[in-house]
């Protein structure tokens, strides 16, 4: 039972369930929810073990000829020089911009599924976050950060 | 207990996903050979008057594939003795699970799904985006220069473009006012144009911007060209998968074509219909669901593979500013003009 009741804390008593789409089962809905995502986590030992077969059986079919020079580092076949460490600032300008704007999906979306209901004030709501956006970017792009120097 | 119904079949949760699994798991590598022999070796020799492709076994080259097969297993397996081991043998791992977890939820018929979770495209696009990491990966590990440089062109590009690819699909989501899949399909089927329900409304009709934007997305996410500055052979050499041989290069070559099929199984649901036929329901939709599906992905990755034949590299000026200053704010407006119109008309 406090399975249950976990269930009932979260989704509330006025949640009405969406139309199923395959036969509903009598088990507490907390169970079905991890069963769900159990799909997920099958899938990623699944490619794992696809992986890790497939290099299995190269193993049994390829050659394997060691020479000390099949190991260095390919530079169009001059000797490598030591590899520099520091990456160009404008991608972190790209990453800190992209951190800014992703997370606005984090609040698009739950507004897009209940568009709807919301009605006109959600969609004011959305109206206003967006245009605050828009701004942001209009910002950014007036501050000459999108442009590649 | 609880038990789903396979076909007619009783059998428990488990077993179906077992099923379910093996079934995904054969039919990933399929899908990635049916693109690359279709679109890669056919189309493009085609397109663009090369022979070589053309010449194994004869009759248009169809020993070509198997040839290219027989040729990973008997390539030695190479790692460069500079590498970071784990991490190098990690990255393509992490490509591949990439790739299959978008296959969960993509639905070819009303009970032909493996789970068709709520958040279905939001998780859909979250976890084809986790193969930036697995791109990285490789760049670093393989400490070369040409790795690293790709590995971070395909950083910035991959991030820059996933906001884009997003913002398309809220219009969708809007008009159906779900993200599971299932939904938006069965949506589509049960919509009407002008009051007509022939053929239901395939969400094109009405966001034929949301479609542009997610193929224009989608494909700098496959870092095809015009948006292959990543894998820029002329200067790259092959980016991040320069140190790369044998079966772990191919892992590269699935994740991309599978990763490929699978947007194109995205962009066919979300916006063609998925499939679903017009009348067709329960079991006669389960056994021809997945031939719909399957015509329209080719459809669609017709459409893609035509694009990247045809156009020559953008520079990465220009890919960030396409990004940036067109798409974004195009999916932004196209995002609110979709709201008023679902709140006003309904």
């Amino acid at each position: 039972m406090p399975l249950r009741a976990v269930c009932c804390l979260e989704k509330g008593p006025a949640y009405t369930p969406p139309k199923p789409l395959y036969k509903a089962c009598s088990e507490p809905r907390v169970t079905e929810f991890y069963r769900q995502y159990l799909a997920v986590a099958v899938f990623v030992v699944a490619a794992l073990l696809m992986v890790a077969a497939m290099l299995g059986v190269g193993r049994l079919l390829r050659p394997t000829l060691p020479q000390e020079d099949k190991y260095l580092t390919y530079e169009s076949g001059s000797d490598p020089l030591p590899l520099f460490g520091q990456a160009n600032v404008r991608y972190y300008i790209y990453a800190l911009l992209f951190v800014v704007f992703d997370v606005e999906a984090v609040f698009i979306f739950p507004w897009a599924v209940g568009a709807e209901s919301l009605g006109w004030y959600g969609l004011t709501e959305m109206l206003v976050f967006i245009a605050v956006l828009l701004l942001g970017l209009a910002y950014v792009w007036r501050k000459g950060l999108l442009k590649w120097a | 207990m609880s038990e789903s119904v396979l076909l007619a079949l009783n059998i428990g949760w488990g077993t179906t996903l077992a099923i379910k699994t093996v079934v995904v798991l054969a039919f990933i590598p399929a899908a990635a050979l049916i693109l690359g022999y279709t679109f890669l070796l056919k189309m493009m020799s085609h397109m663009q008057s090369r022979l070589g492709p053309m010449d194994p076994g004869g009759f248009h080259g169809w020993f070509q594939l198997v040839g290219d097969g027989i040729k990973f297993m008997q390539k030695e397996d190479l790692m460069p003795a500079e590498a970071d081991r784990r991490v190098f043998a990690l990255a393509p791992a992490v490509i591949v699970i990439s790739t299959f977890l978008v296959f969960v939820v993509i639905p070819a018929g009303p009970r032909i799904v493996v789970q068709p979770l709520d958040v279905g495209v939001f998780y859909a696009l979250a976890v084809s985006s986790l193969s930036v990491i697995g791109v990285l990966m490789a760049g670093w590990a393989s400490a070369n220069k040409y790795a690293l440089l790709g590995a971070l062109r395909a950083a910035a590009q991959l991030i820059a473009y996933e906001l884009p690819l997003v913002l398309a699909v809220v219009g969708v989501v809007v008009q159906a006012g779900t993200m599971n899949l299932q939904g938006i399909v069965l949506a589509q089927q049960g919509g009407h144009i002008f009051g007509w329900g022939g053929i239901g409304n395939p969400y094109i009709l009405t966001q034929f911007v949301g479609f542009g934007l997610f193929m224009v997305a989608s494909q700098a996410e496959l870092t095809q060209p015009p948006f292959d500055m990543p894998v820029a052979e002329s200067e790259l050499v092959a980016g991040y998968m320069v140190e790369y041989t044998g079966f772990r290069f191919l892992f590269f070559f699935i994740g991309e074509f599978g990763t490929a099929f699978a947007f194109a199984a995205l962009a066919a649901t979300l916006f063609l219909g998925g499939w679903a036929i017009p009348g067709v329901h329960g079991t006669t939709a389960d056994v021809l669901g997945p031939i719909v599906l399957f015509a329209k992905v080719m459809f669609v990755a017709f459409l893609m593979f035509w694009a990247r034949f045809t156009y020559p590299r953008f520079r990465e000026d220009q890919l960030q500013a396409l990004a940036w200053k067109w798409l974004i704010p195009i999916a932004l407006v196209n995002i609110l003009a979709t709201g008023v119109l679902k709140v006003w008309v309904k």
